[in-house]
C-alpha cells in the first residue's frame, strides 16, 4: 500500500485553483450584477427625489439595462462557444480544404481522397452498419422489454438491471466485452464466456475480434449492451404516459395483446419512438471509445470518428482528418432536419 | 326496449364467461412476462458479473479457467486490485489516474452548471432584442459534433491566436497538472449546448406570476436568479449535474487529446484503453481496473438514478 500522497499534492493543488477560479468567476459576476445595478437605482432614486422637489416631470426608468443584464448573463457562456466551439468548426471547415500542415489550399482532394481509399470505404461502410443497427436493434429490444415489463413485479428492479450499463463507460463496456469475446487456442479450455458457449456445444473455438466483418456486429453489441437502457427507459415512460381511459377501452373491446400493442401502444409513442431513434443515430455516428479500445480500429473495424482521430491526432494529416469531421457533421443534419419535422407536425396535428 | 334486454343479458354473460378465462390467462401472462423479463434482467447483467468475480480471482486461474468455475472451485484475492492500484508504473498505477479522473470531473461539471444556469435565466425571463434567435443559435450548436472542434482548439491551446501575423491570444503553454485547465476548458465549452437547453426547459417554465411579483418588489435579476430561481431549479441542476458527471468521468477522446498521456494529467479511460491494448491479457489487471472506473459512477448513478431519469426525459422528449 505504498502511496504518496505528496507526489500527487501538485494535482490537488491544481483542482484547488480550478475550484477557486471558479468561485472568483461565478461570484464576482454575480456581485458585479448585484453591486452595480444598486448603485444605479440609488441614483435613479436619487433623480427622483430631485424631480419630484422641483416638480419638474419624473424622469423615466432607463430601459436598455435589461439589455445590459442579459449580455452579462449571457457573457460567459457566449465567450466559451465562440471560442470554444464555433470558431473551431468554422476553422475546421476550412482546414477540410486544406493540406496535411494546414498550409497550402487543395480543392476538395481530400473529400476525393475520402471517397476513394478503399480502407476509408471501408470505414464509411462500417459506420453505416452501426448507425443501421444500433438504433434498430437498441429501439426494439428497449420497446418489446418496456411493453414487457410493464406492470410486472421486480420491474423496478428489472429494469435498473437494463439500465445499469448507462453508468459504465465505454472504455469499460468494452473492456467487459473483450472479456466475454477472449479466445483460447483449441487445446486450452476457454476463458471467454462467448467461446466457452461455442466450445459446449462442439463448435470449434474462434478468435471473435479478429474475424470480419462478423468482430463488428460484435462491437456493436456492445453498443446494443449500454444503449438498449436509455430506449427502455424513455419509451417505459411513454408507455405509462397512455392515457389510462384509452387503454381501458380498448381492453373492453376485447383487443388482443397484439392488436393493443400495434393500435394502441404504438401510434401514443411514436414522438418517443422517434426521439430514441435520433438521438441513437446520433450517438452512434459519433462512436469512438468502444472502436479504439475493443481492436483499436484494426480487423476492418475502424468507424469515422475514430479515423478522423487517427488521421488528425496521429498521421498529423489535419487536412484529411478534418474532411472526415465535416463530413460526419454532414451525415448529422438529414437526421437532425427529420426531427425538426417531426416535432413541428406533432405541433400542428 | 323488449328485444334489447335478452340481447344485454346475453351478453353480460358471455363477457363473464370469458373474464374468468382472460383473468386466469392474464395472470399467466403477467407470469410468464414477469420470469421472462427477469431472466433478461439477469442475462443482460451476467457479462458485468463475470468481469467482477474474475477481478478477485487468482491471476493464474483468471488466465487459464473460465470465471464460472469459481463456483465450483472458490479462490478469491484482493492482490488484482493492490496491484491495479498501487503496484508499479507498468502494472497499472490506477490511483494516480483515479485522482485525475477526479481532478479533471469536478470542474469539468460546475463550469457548465454555472455558466448556463445563468444563460438559460436570461434567455428565459430577461427581455432584450434578438432572444429568441440566440436561443434557438445556442439550441442549434447541440448537434455540431465535437469531432469538429477538436483539431483548431487544440492548436488554440498550443499556439494561442493569430490574426493576420498579430498574435492576438498567447499560448497556454501549460505543463504537466497545469494541462487539467485544458481539460476543464474542452468540456465546458462542448456541454454549454445542452446544458442551456435542458436548464432553459426548466428555467422557463417556473410561474411568471413568481417573478412578475419578485420585479414589482423591485427585486433585480441577479437577486431573483440568486434567491428564487436557484432553489427552485435544483433538481434540474442536479440531473444535469449527474449527466455531465458521467459524461466527463466516462469520456476518452476529450482526455486523449487535451490531457497528456502519462500519470500526471490522463484519467482513468485513457489508462484502461492503453492497458487493453498494450497488454491485452493481461486480465487481471484489466478485470480489476474496469471495476476501478466503473465504481465511481456505479454509486453516483445508483444513489441519483431518480434525478438522472428525470433529466434524461426532460432532455430527450420535450426535445
Amino acid at each position: 500500500m505504498e502511496f504518496d500522497f505528496i507526489a500527487e499534492k501538485d494535482k490537488f493543488l491544481m483542482l484547488g485553483y480550478g475550484l477557486l477560479a471558479f468561485v472568483a468567476v461565478v461570484g464576482g459576476l454575480l456581485l458585479l450584477l448585484d453591486v452595480v445595478p444598486s448603485w444605479f437605482a440609488r441614483r435613479h432614486e436619487a433623480k427622483l427625489v430631485a424631480a419630484s422637489a422641483s416638480g419638474a416631470p419624473l424622469p423615466r426608468w432607463p430601459k436598455q439595462r435589461e439589455g445590459l443584464f442579459a449580455l452579462f448573463f449571457l457573457l460567459p457562456t457566449l465567450l466559451l462557444l465562440a471560442v470554444g466551439l464555433v470558431g473551431p468548426a468554422i476553422r475546421t471547415t476550412l482546414l477540410s480544404f486544406m493540406d496535411a500542415g494546414s498550409n497550402d489550399w487543395v480543392g476538395l482532394r481530400n473529400y476525393g481522397w475520402m471517397f476513394s481509399d478503399p480502407a476509408i470505404l471501408r470505414v464509411l461502410t462500417n459506420t453505416l452498419v452501426w448507425v443501421i443497427l444500433v438504433p434498430l436493434v437498441a429501439t426494439s429490444f428497449g420497446l418489446v422489454y418496456a411493453v414487457l415489463v410493464d406492470k410486472v413485479r421486480f420491474e423496478a428492479v428489472a429494469k435498473s438491471l437494463i439500465f445499469l450499463p448507462m453508468a459504465i463507460s465505454f472504455v469499460g463496456a468494452s473492456i467487459i466485452w473483450k472479456f466475454v469475446y477472449a479466445y483460447r487456442g483449441d487445446d486450452q479450455q476457454q476463458i471467454g464466456l462467448l467461446n466457452q458457449i461455442v466450445v459446449s456445444l462442439g463448435g470449434e473455438p474462434k478468435f471473435f475480434l479478429q474475424e470480419s466483418p462478423l468482430n463488428t456486429l460484435l462491437l456493436i453489441m456492445i453498443m446494443v449492451w449500454i444503449q438498449a437502457g436509455f430506449a427502455m427507459v424513455v419509451l417505459s415512460a411513454a408507455i405509462k404516459a397512455i392515457p389510462a381511459d384509452i387503454v381501458e377501452a380498448a381492453r373492453l373491446d376485447g383487443v388482443t395483446p397484439w392488436q393493443m400493442f400495434w393500435q394502441i401502444t404504438m401510434p401514443n409513442i411514436r414522438p418517443a419512438l422517434i426521439v430514441v431513434v435520433v438521438t441513437l443515430s446520433i450517438a452512434t455516428l459519433k462512436v469512438f471509445d468502444i472502436v479504439r479500445t475493443a481492436t483499436n480500429g484494426n480487423y476492418d473495424t475502424s468507424v469515422i470518428a475514430n479515423e478522423m482521430y487517427n488521421q488528425a491526432f496521429r498521421y498529423g494529416q489535419n487536412g484529411q482528418g478534418s474532411a472526415l469531421a465535416v463530413f460526419l457533421f454532414v451525415l448529422v443534419i438529414p437526421i437532425v432536419i427529420y426531427q425538426i419535422r417531426n416535432l413541428r407536425q406533432q405541433r400542428e396535428g | 326496449m323488449t328485444t334489447a334486454t335478452p340481447t344485454v343479458g346475453a351478453g353480460a354473460q358471455a363477457t363473464g364467461a370469458t373474464t374468468t378465462a382472460s383473468r386466469v390467462r392474464k395472470r399467466l401472462n403477467s407470469r410468464t412476462a414477469t420470469v421472462v423479463s427477469i431472466v433478461i434482467a439477469v442475462l443482460w447483467t451476467v457479462p458485468t458479473f463475470g468481469l467482477f468475480i474474475s477481478s478477485f480471482r487468482p491471476e493464474d486461474q483468471i488466465k487459464t479457467t473460465g470465471w464460472w468455475t469459481a463456483f465450483t472451485d472458490p479462490q478469491f484475492t484482493l492482490e488484482n486490485y493492490q496491484q491495479v492500484l498501487f503496484g508499479s508504473g507498468s502494472s497499472g498505477r490506477l490511483i494516480s489516474y483515479f485522482i485525475n479522473s477526479l481532478a479533471i470531473t469536478i470542474p469539468s461539471v460546475l463550469f457548465p452548471i454555472a455558466f448556463a444556469s445563468l444563460a438559460a435565466y436570461a434567455l428565459a425571463w430577461i427581455n432584450f432584442r434578438g432572444r429568441d434567435w440566440l436561443y434557438i443559435a445556442i439550441f442549434a450548436l447541440q448537434i455540431v459534433p465535437l469531432q469538429m472542434a477538436l483539431v483548431p482548439l487544440l492548436k488554440f491551446f498550443s499556439t494561442g491566436v493569430t490574426i493576420a501575423g498579430v498574435q492576438v491570444l498567447p499560448a497556454w503553454n501549460l505543463v504537466d497538472e497545469q494541462k487539467f485547465a485544458q481539460v476543464w476548458f474542452a468540456h465546458t465549452c462542448f456541454a454549454l449546448p445542452f446544458a442551456v437547453f435542458l436548464l432553459h426547459n426548466f428555467i422557463s417554465q417556473l410561474p411568471g406570476d413568481l417573478m412578475e411579483a419578485a420585479r414589482v418588489d423591485g427585486a433585480s435579476h441577479p437577486r431573483i436568479f440568486r434567491t428564487i430561481v436557484l432553489p427552485l431549479i435544483t433538481p434540474a441542476l442536479a440531473a444535469f449535474g449527474i449527466f455531465q458527471f458521467l459524461w466527463v468521468w466516462n469520456d476518452l477522446l476529450v482526455a486523449l487529446i487535451f490531457a497528456d498521456g502519462g500519470d500526471e494529467t490522463a484519467p482513468l479511460t485513457v489508462r484502461l484503453a492503453e492497458l487493453a491494448g498494450s497488454r491485452g491479457n493481461e486480465w487481471q489487471r484489466l478485470t480489476a481496473g474496469a471495476f476501478v472506473s466503473i465504481v465511481v459512477p456505479l454509486i453516483v448513478f445508483l444513489s441519483l438514478q431518480r434525478y438522472f431519469v428525470r433529466g434524461l426525459l426532460a432532455g430527450s422528449v420535450k426535445g
